[in-house]
């Protein structure tokens, strides 16, 4: 029902993630942010069970903070993935797990751009390009066909409003809105919001 | 009068004192000395060897010098026992990290958390310091090559070279001296380090059994940390006894009679 898209390139790393909340059949609205700001170089974008989302990336988050004030310097992202994946794979085997997906976004000057992709089974891998939900199986082709490295920022916006075409082409569910941030040396930027309005050109 | 206060580590003195912390230093001030050194491309651990009994077997290669994941590397002043535990403890704490994170543990981190737990010990519990002060190198993304001190108050500091145990006070105003920041090499560190421990040791004459040195260096984004083998330290004293043999000759031009 939800949907997650990243794309990671040589300067930036872009998410966009659905903006409806419903419970049900009952759509709450339209405009909700799934995104979380971990860090200034920290992105997430969350789905999975109502309520787990939150506290698991509000916890994530917390934690985050905590380590930068404590040290006065921040994780890197892959610190950040590592420690947020260890997180889910205590949680998996305990009373309740978080039932969560999610793509991680981070900058650092050591790494540069990087894009992971974790489950509620806490698999991790870091890769260009991902995807979550069933939406995301529509756009992981068009990824694949059209992903380079070296692509700019406004490559990589066509190709997620590619992608959302798709989604709203041929997925049952209504999905008109879709949320995007890019993450680069600079910091978090919105961009766009994708509206199906917009699509039809 | 003082004596009354001295049963309990958690209690003050009256003049703000914890006595047992301060027994707990002096016991280190009897131990075998170890000195640290920052050099621009490494950092450099010596360790004087107190236990060359000959009929000792050599089970452990090192007696002093310990690493403690892969990119640091302590050495020990004080009780042998209590200085086990610590580095026992210093090496879970570095694997809880890589654990959690995946990646190695920033120097001052594994030092300050080491160091709360022994400022612990001095607060509550009602157990006695542990008779151990540390001398942590260590390389990390963040700061590069670092040294550390702790010593059983918990506190810590970093250092660009110090000393602990025996003699140290002799040992650290020797390297405020000679020291030269920006200018020393790990050959040079090596080279200084032999030359105060050649001073402030017991021994007459420095032997390569008496001697711990250890370099924590990094090539290609890989530290190394190597215990040097008993050839280079002979090496290492013979250049240095030359050294002095030529600067006493210089010093003492021959009375011509």
């Amino acid at each position: 029902m939800e949907c997650v898209l990243g794309i990671s390139c040589n300067d930036f790393v872009i998410l966009a993630s659905d903006m409806t909340n419903a419970h049900s059949i009952l759509v709450n609205k339209q405009d909700e942010d799934k995104m979380f700001k971990l860090s200034d170089r920290l992105l997430m974008a969350v789905t999975g069970e109502s309520g787990d989302t939150t506290q698991f990336a509000e916890y994530i988050e917390k934690n985050i903070q905590l380590y930068k004030m404590r040290n006065g310097y921040e994780l890197s992202p892959p610190a950040a993935a590592n420690f947020t994946r260890r997180n889910l794979a205590d949680s998996l085997r305990s009373r309740s797990p978080y039932m969560v997906n999610f793509l991680l976004a981070g900058y650092s000057e050591r790494t540069g751009p990087e894009l992971y992709w974790m489950d509620y089974l806490a698999s991790m891998i870091k890769t260009p390009f991902a995807t979550h939900g069933y939406g995301g199986m529509f756009s992981i082709g068009i990824m694949d066909r059209y992903y380079r490295p070296d692509l700019t920022e406004e490559e990589a916006y066509d190709i997620l409003k590619k992608c959302v075409a798709e989604i709203q082409k041929r997925l049952i569910i209504n999905l008109p809105n879709f949320q995007v941030k890019v993450l680069d040396k600079n910091g978090i930027r919105a961009l766009n919001v994708i509206k199906s309005q917009n699509l039809t050109a | 009068m003082a004596r009354r206060y001295d049963t309990r580590t958690t209690i003050f003195s009256p003049e703000g004192r914890l006595y047992q912390v301060e027994y707990a230093m002096e016991a280190i001030g009897h131990a075998g000395t170890c000195l640290g050194i920052l050099a621009s491309d490494g950092i450099v651990l010596a360790a004087e060897r107190r236990n060359t009994n000959k009929l000792l077997d050599e089970v452990f290669f090192s007696e002093k010098i310990y690493q403690l994941n892969a990119d640091m590397v302590c050495s020990v002043a004080g009780i042998t026992s209590d200085a086990n535990v610590l580095t026992n403890e210093l090496r879970l704490i570095s694997q809880r990290y890589l654990l959690q994170y995946g990646e190695s543990i920033p120097c001052e981190q594994l030092v300050s958390w080491l160091c709360d737990v022994k400022q612990a010990y001095t607060q509550y519990g009602g157990k006695r310091p542990f008779g151990v002060s540390l001398l942590y190198a260590g390389w990390d993304h963040q700061y590069g090559f670092q040294l550390y001190q702790s010593d059983p108050s918990g506190n810590y500091g970093g250092w660009k070279a110090t000393c602990i145990g025996n003699n140290s006070a002799a040992a650290v105003s020797m390297l405020k001296q000679e020291y030269k920041e920006g200018e020393t090499k790990i050959d040079d560190a090596l080279a200084l380090a032999i030359r105060v421990m050649s001073k402030t040791m017991d021994a007459t004459k420095l032997t390569p059994d008496k001697l711990e040195l250890a370099t924590l260096t990094r090539h290609d984004n890989k530290t190394y940390i190597k215990v040097l083998p008993v050839a280079q330290v002979k090496t290492l004293i013979a250049d240095h006894e030359k050294k002095e043999a030529a600067e006493a000759a210089k010093s003492k031009p021959s009375t011509a009679s």
